[in-house]
Formats: structure tokens, C-alpha cells, sequence
């Protein structure tokens, strides 16, 4: 029998002083052997732990098998029948909170988890390198129904793959120009190549969907329309819309949100101005405000578009830091600071309307607040001056409105989001279902992705159900 | 694909197109705007739908060449295609019968006020229509104008057509003259700020059209944002139509300028690119 190594089996990545300042990705997955290495780890747990934790309880003991007995098609086929997007998850979901945080190799003394995440990423990538998704199966038989999905980040991409594969006719509308949500225009290049997410959108779009780009619900198309042309609809519109601060001096040039800064990045590829058209600013010191993957991922492109100092604001400390671990750890490698427990209170000006400082003031922590975290509270007199040419806000996003304000018939949280049954994406108009982040608020791509698996069913449950009792014809 | 199926020249560096968008013909309503894109490198921009032919499914824009977005837009012609074109994009202006109307369009804002004028003239109002431009040449589309005014009046900086002198100078006449029930301003900052200033002295109701700078154009990244009576706003779901005395103009002028230098160089190599094209 082989000896367990203790230590999940090293990963290749790009030397810290390189990649800081290109935006090819990080992290350079594994090899196949390496990947053999590491499937051996697993102790094939009967009731595995780490399925449980997995929001689409991907059958892991299963897929780790194949790849140690060296068959990547059937650990491709495996990890296929749980999720449509693998290479996505096996690179931005917070595994360490999730499957590995439970897996029984690492809660043994001096062991480390199996690395679950990057042996999902090395499956994935083989079946993207490998497999031929125009050949995938498309049955004749008539469909049996038409589904309308609204937005194409994860949650919609899951819902689609998985009614296609139910047979159904299914429409994807997009607003921007290019599909795939946050996946497109949120999460940089270096974390999650473009190249992949649009791989992975093929292999969606190669089961069937179709995605129609440039149409906003709403506007272009409206949600009568959809109603009356579509059997159902899944609204996975997200959470895109920015907050702010709202602090003095939020209008002077210099202050993004996060939103913008990597809409602009990402979308428009602005890193690459002026081969493309789309200008980002070059700075020198950068300020991003918030603890989040958000907030990592803005300061760590603010270093790679060539700014000489690039720092954290954060009002609570590295405990509480929401952000994956992997990803601070990526931070402090690439040379981004750190300000803890301290809040900015003032954006300054530098007299002609741009911004060259962010006062802050020093906070302590308190008693702990509704969510369990201890509450920050500032400290009086403690104000500090950091200097800045631009500073990005990444305090969190809400509901994205576009299509909300024109249907005030569906029924919406205290907090603005869609209320849907957490069980079913059913909301408050029937054959209207609804997931993702614009029912939850800001979560994660395999939440998105789980509430587009659960809705799948509930839709198709939904349209038999109604093809079987024909409501009084139309006149 | 958006196909280009008229273009013409107005002045020397300004355009009007139709181009086949149906769905966007179908549902645009005046105050309306589209988010723009011409190829895979291109940036975002938004332009007013000026116009639009629901029979054969087709939008009107009119645009200045600014920066190298219009110029390279400038540059195509019957048959071209644009790769990306979404909207009708924000609120449209609130159509109905207010009674008599004075609308304001300066220089390229010529092309966004003329959906409203036709809006508020087919809604039933008297409808007074000032365009005023740096000269002659400048004032566009003035018989579309006409055709939905009951009066019109064209001003130019240097008298060459119209009267001589500044919009806001016929403002005034007008509003001496006549009992005004609302009024719509849009053209560049400057201009909608003073027009801004010019209703207020009467308490008369002033609307402008803010063009800030978008990237998305469907409110998901604040890049559009204005301070409208003391609040944030976006200019691109919650506008563009705001009330003109609730803008914070000087804020809103200041960040107009957010990419002077970037835009320079972006327009400097794409000139560069068309001497040596052309040899
Ligand atoms: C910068 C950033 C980094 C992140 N990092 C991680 C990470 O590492 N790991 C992780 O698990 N999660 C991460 N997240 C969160 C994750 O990306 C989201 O939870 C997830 O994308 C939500 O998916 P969704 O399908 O609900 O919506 P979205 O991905 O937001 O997609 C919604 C889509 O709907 C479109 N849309 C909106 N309105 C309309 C309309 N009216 N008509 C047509 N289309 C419309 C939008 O344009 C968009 O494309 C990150 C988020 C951000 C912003
Ligand atoms: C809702 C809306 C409707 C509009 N409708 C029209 C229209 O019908 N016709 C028309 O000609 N223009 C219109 N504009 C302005 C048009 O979008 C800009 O002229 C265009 O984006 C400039 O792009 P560019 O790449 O050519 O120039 P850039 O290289 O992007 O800019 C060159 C210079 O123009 C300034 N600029 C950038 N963006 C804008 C902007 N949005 N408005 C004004 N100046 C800007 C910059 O400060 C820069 O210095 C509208 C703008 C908005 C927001
Ligand atoms: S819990 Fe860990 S060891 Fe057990 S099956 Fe899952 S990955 Fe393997
Ligand atoms: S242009 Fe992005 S929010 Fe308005």
C-alpha cells in the first residue's frame, strides 16, 4: 500500500515577482501524474462528507477514483452528470469552506484535505482539451417545452444545460455583449481565463441553448412578452448593481466601484488599452476598500496594470477577512498592504476635482452584531492620511434593477431581491422561477449554480404538469 | 450584426445613420438611448435613437465625432455592420398633453431633443423649439424640427443663421412672451447648466438629458453616477432625464473629464493607423 502524504501534493504556480504584473492566470493546475499523486490521498469514504458539503453534491470519492486509476473519460463523465461548468468550479469555489473543510483526510492529525478543488480543474481541463463537444447528442424527439432563462452567469448557464439535456427549447437573454455573467466580467483573467469560461459556455450552448447577447429584459424584450412566448422562465439577472459609501468626495475622479474598475478590466479588456478602446486609469497608489474576493481581485489588477503601491482597507481584521485564504495569500505574495480595522471617512481632492488622498479613521472591534461578527466601531482622533490616485470601492453589490423596476407584479424581499422558495426557485408569479444572487444577494458561482439545478427540476415538473391540464384556450 | 441601411454627413464632423435594429425600433420611446459597440476591440458608447421606423425596423442616431469611437463610426457606411447595439436604454421622457412646451437642443443635442419634440407635438402640445449651435452648418436636422414646432427659433454664436447670440438669450424672448407649462434642455453641459439657471429665474420646470460617461448603460457599474438633489444616481437606469435644477453641475462637469488623456491617446494612434492605411 502506498503512504498517504500528509501534505496535499504541490501545485505549480507563477513566480509571485512575474505574475504581478501580467494577467495570465496563477495557478497552473496539475499535471496527470501529479493529479494520480493526489487522487491517492483519498480514503473513498463510504457516506463521504465531502459530497454532503458539495451544493451539487458532485459524487467526489467517484470522479478521484477514475483519475487514480488513470481513466480521465470517465472522471469526466462523472463530474458531467453534477455540473455543467467544472473548470469554472474547480478554480473559484471556496472549497476550503466547503468539501475539503470536511473531508476526513484532512480532520486526521497532521493531515491535510485532499485538494478536491484542483483535482476537479484537472479533470475539467483534460475534457475541455479532449473531448469534442459538437458531437454531443441532440435527440429528434420534439421538445417539451420552450424556456426562456434571463442573464447567463452560472445560474442561468445551469439551468439551460440541464433543460436542454431534459429536452426542452431553451433561450438564453443576455444584456452585454458576451455571456457568462461575473465569470465574464468580474473575476479577472488571472483567476479564471476568459478562454475557459467561453469553453465551457460551447459545451452549454453545444447541448442545445441558445444565447441571444445585447437583449435586456425589460427594455428590449419585456416580461409579458416572455410570458406569453415561453412555457417558464428562470430570472438569474445576479447582483451586479455597485453600492457606495456614500463618504464626501465619492465624486471626484480617481473613485470606482469594483464593479466598474473590473467591468472595464475584464469586459472591455482595458489593461489592453490602447489596443482596445476601452481606457482604465494607470495609478500609482491604489486604495480598494473591503475584505472580500471582490476586493482582492480589484487590488490585485490595480498591481498588475503597474501601480507602485497598492493597499487594503478593511474595517475588521484578517480573521474576519470574508475572502478565500488561498486568494489573501496570493495578495500578500504580489506585494498588496494591508490596513486593518480602519474605515475610510473622506475621499480628497486635490483642488481640480481629482482625488489624491483617502482620510481613514482606525476602528476597534466590538460587541458582536446580528451576523455574529464583532461589530467595528472607530476609534476618536485617529484619523489617518493615505495618499491615492484611485481608490475602488468594494463594499458589496445589490440587486440589479434593470428588469426588476419594469415587473412590480413579482414579489421582492425587504432587501430588494426576488422572493423564491429556496427549495424549488418557485416565486410569487407561477411558471416564474428565479436564483442565483438576485434571490440570495452576493453568494458564490456553485450556490448560483446549485439554485439553476434545483429550479431545472422544478421547471420541468411545472411544464408537465401544465401540458397535462390544458388551461381554457386562448381566444 | 446591425446593419447600416442609410448614412449621411450633416456637417463636417457630424453623422446620422439607420441601422436595422427591429427590436429596439419596436420599443424605443423618445428620451431613449442605445449602448453601442462597433467591433471586438471597440469601447461602449452610448447614442440617443434620434429616430425610429417600427414598419421596416429601423433606428436613427446622430452623432458629433469626438473621440476615436465616433470617428471610426464616422468611417462607415451603407451596407457596414455594427457588432453590438442594445437598448431602447433608460427612462424615456414623460410624454403628455402639459399644454405649451419649450425645447432646447444644442448643437448635436439637436438630434436628442427631435424624438421629443415629435413625442410632445403628437401628445397634443404647442410646441416651441429653440436650436441654437456655433454656426450655421452646426444647426442639423432644423425641417424635421420645423415639421413638429409650432415656432421655432435657431440662434448661432456667430449670427450666421437665426439670431445672433446664445440660446439662453432666446429663452428669454420666449418666455417673455408666452405662458411655458414645462421645457426640455439638451445639449453640452455648459449649455444645459445655464438653461438650467435661465428657467429657474421663472420657476418654469426644466428637464435635461445627462450624458456622463457609461460602460454597461444597464446600471451595474456606477460609472454613470450624478448627484441628484444631494443623492446618487445613475445616469443610465434612473435617468438620463433629470429635473435640471436637482444637478449637481459643477460635480457633474468635473467628471466629464475623467479620461482626457487616455481618450487623447486612444484618438492620436488611431489617426496615426489611417495615414499610414492610407499610405
Ligand atoms: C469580482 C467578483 C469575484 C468573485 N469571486 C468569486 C469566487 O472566487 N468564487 C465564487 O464562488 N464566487 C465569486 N463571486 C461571486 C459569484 O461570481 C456570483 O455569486 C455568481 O456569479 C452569481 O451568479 P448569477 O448567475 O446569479 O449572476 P451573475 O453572474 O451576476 O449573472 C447575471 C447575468 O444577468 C445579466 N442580466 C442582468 N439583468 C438582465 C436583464 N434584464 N436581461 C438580460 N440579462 C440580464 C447580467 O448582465 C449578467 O450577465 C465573485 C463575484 C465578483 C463580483
Ligand atoms: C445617454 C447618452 C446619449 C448620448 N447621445 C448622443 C448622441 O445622440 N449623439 C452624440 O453625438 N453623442 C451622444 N452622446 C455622447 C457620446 O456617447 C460620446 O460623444 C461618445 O461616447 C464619445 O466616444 P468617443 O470614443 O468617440 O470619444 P472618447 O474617446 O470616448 O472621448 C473623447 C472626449 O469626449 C469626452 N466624452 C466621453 N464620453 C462622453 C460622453 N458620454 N458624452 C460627452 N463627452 C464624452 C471625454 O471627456 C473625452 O475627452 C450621448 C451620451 C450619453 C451618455
Ligand atoms: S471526505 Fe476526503 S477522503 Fe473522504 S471521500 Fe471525500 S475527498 Fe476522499
Ligand atoms: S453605465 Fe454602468 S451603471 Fe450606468
Amino acid at each position: 500500500m502506498v503512504r498517504r502524504s500528509r501534505t496535499k501534493t504541490p501545485i505549480a504556480e507563477q513566480d509571485p515577482a512575474i505574475r504581478k504584473s501580467n494577467f495570465d492566470e496563477v495557478c497552473l493546475g496539475y499535471t496527470l501524474e501529479e493529479g494520480a499523486a493526489e487522487a491517492v490521498r483519498c480514503l473513498q469514504c463510504k457516506e463521504a462528507p465531502c459530497i454532503a458539503s458539495c451544493p451539487v453534491m458532485i459524487d467526489i470519492p467517484g470522479f478521484i477514483l477514475a483519475i487514480k486509476k488513470g481513466n480521465m473519460q470517465e472522471a469526466a463523465d462523472i463530474l458531467g452528470k453534477y455540473t455543467n461548468l467544472p473548470a469554472i468550479c474547480g478554480r473559484v469555489c471556496p472549497q476550503e469552506k466547503q468539501c475539503e473543510q470536511v473531508c476526513k483526510l484532512g480532520l486526521a492529525k497532521n493531515f491535510e484535505p485532499v485538494a478536491i478543488g484542483k483535482l476537479e480543474r484537472l479533470v475539467a481541463d483534460w475534457a475541455l482539451e479532449n473531448q469534442d463537444f459538437s458531437k454531443c447528442i441532440q435527440n429528434n424527439e420534439a421538445k417539451i417545452g420552450r424556456i426562456a432563462v434571463i442573464g447567463s452567469g452560472p445560474s442561468g448557464l445551469t439551468v439551460a444545460g440541464d433543460l436542454a439535456k431534459m429536452n426542452y427549447e431553451v433561450i438564453i437573454y443576455e444584456a452585454l455583449h458576451d455571456s457568462g455573467g461575473v465569470l465574464t466580467y468580474g473575476i479577472p483573467e488571472f483567476r479564471l481565463p476568459k478562454r475557459i469560461v467561453k469553453k465551457e459556455i460551447e459545451s452549454i450552448e453545444a447541448l442545445g441553448v441558445t444565447i441571444e447577447t445585447n437583449v435586456v429584459v425589460g427594455k428590449t424584450i419585456t416580461m409579458d412578452e416572455v410570458m406569453n412566448e415561453f412555457d417558464a422562465c428562470y430570472i438569474s439577472v445576479g447582483a451586479g448593481a455597485p453600492n457606495f459609501m456614500g463618504i464626501p468626495g465619492t465624486a471626484l475622479n480617481g473613485v470606482y466601484s469594483s464593479s466598474e474598475y473590473l467591468t472595464r478590466i475584464n469586459l472591455m479588456h482595458s489593461y489592453e488599452f490602447p489596443k482596445f478602446d476601452t481606457p482604465i486609469k494607470r495609478s500609482k497608489n491604489v486604495v480598494v476598500i473591503g475584505g472580500g474576493n471582490v476586493a482582492m481581485d480589484a487590488a490585485r489588477s490595480a498591481k498588475r496594470l503597474g501601480a507602485d503601491h497598492v493597499s487594503i482597507v478593511y474595517r475588521r481584521s484578517l480573521e474576519e477577512l470574508p475572502a478565500r485564504i488561498e486568494e489573501y495569500h496570493h495578495s500578500v505574495e504580489e506585494d498588496i498592504d494591508y490596513h486593518w480595522l480602519s474605515n475610510p471617512v473622506e475621499y480628497m481632492n486635490n483642488g481640480v476635482g481629482d482625488l489624491n488622498g483617502v482620510k481613514c479613521v482606525k476602528m476597534e472591534l466590538g460587541e458582536p452584531d446580528e451576523s455574529g461578527r464583532r461589530r467595528p466601531v472607530p476609534i476618536k482622533n485617529s484619523e489617518f492620511i493615505i495618499e491615492a490616485d484611485t481608490v475602488i470601492e468594494a463594499i458589496g453589490q445589490g440587486s440589479n434593477k434593470v428588469l426588476l423596476s419594469t415587473f412590480p407584479e413579482l414579489k421582492l424581499t425587504k432587501w430588494g431581491y426576488i422572493e423564491a422558495d429556496p427549495k424549488t426557485g418557485t416565486t410569487s408569479i407561477p411558471g416564474v422561477f428565479a436564483g442565483g444572487d438576485i434571490v440570495t444577494g452576493a453568494a458564490t458561482v456553485i450556490l448560483a449554480m446549485g439554485a439553476g439545478k434545483i429550479a431545472a427540476v422544478e421547471i420541468d415538473n411545472y411544464v408537465r404538469e401544465k401540458n397535462k391540464t390544458p388551461v381554457t384556450t386562448k381566444v | 450584426m446591425y446593419k447600416i441601411t442609410k448614412s449621411e454627413q450633416l456637417s463636417k464632423n457630424e453623422y446620422d445613420f439607420w441601422i436595422e435594429a427591429p427590436r429596439i425600433a419596436k420599443k424605443a420611446k423618445p428620451g431613449q438611448f442605445v449602448m453601442l459597440r462597433i467591433n471586438e476591440m471597440g469601447e461602449r458608447i452610448p447614442l440617443t435613437i434620434a429616430d425610429t421606423d417600427d414598419s421596416s425596423g429601423k433606428i436613427r442616431l446622430v452623432f458629433q465625432v469626438i473621440g476615436k469611437t465616433t470617428a471610426e463610426l464616422g468611417k462607415l457606411t451603407i451596407g457596414d455592420t455594427i457588432l453590438d447595439l442594445t437598448g431602447p436604454l433608460g427612462m424615456p421622457t414623460e410624454i403628455k398633453n402639459y399644454g405649451t412646451v419649450m425645447i432646447v437642443g444644442g448643437g448635436v443635442g439637436i438630434a436628442a431633443v427631435f424624438p421629443i419634440i415629435k413625442g410632445l407635438k403628437k401628445a397634443g402640445n404647442r410646441v416651441i423649439t429653440i436650436l441654437g449651435a456655433k454656426t450655421a452648418e452646426l444647426v442639423i436636422l432644423q425641417e424635421e424640427c420645423r415639421q413638429y414646432s409650432d415656432e421655432l427659433i435657431i440662434t448661432t454664436d456667430d449670427g450666421t443663421k437665426g439670431m445672433k447670440g446664445l440660446v439662453t438669450d432666446a429663452m428669454e424672448q420666449v418666455i417673455a412672451n408666452e405662458t411655458i407649462n414645462s421645457s426640455w434642455a439638451i445639449g453640452p453641459s455648459m449649455m444645459m447648466k445655464f438653461c438650467t439657471m435661465t428657467a429657474a429665474k421663472y420657476e418654469l420646470p426644466l428637464y435635461v438629458s445627462l450624458n456622463p460617461i457609461m460602460i454597461d448603460g444597464t446600471g451595474m457599474c456606477g460609472g454613470c453616477r450624478v448627484t441628484i438633489d444631494g443623492s446618487i444616481k445613475f445616469a443610465c437606469v434612473d435617468g438620463p432625464e433629470f429635473k435640471g435644477t436637482e444637478v449637481n453641475w459643477d460635480e457633474f462637469i468635473s467628471r466629464m473629464k475623467q479620461y482626457k488623456t487616455e481618450e487623447e491617446t486612444c484618438l492620436v494612434d488611431y489617426q496615426k493607423v489611417q495615414v499610414i492605411n492610407r499610405g
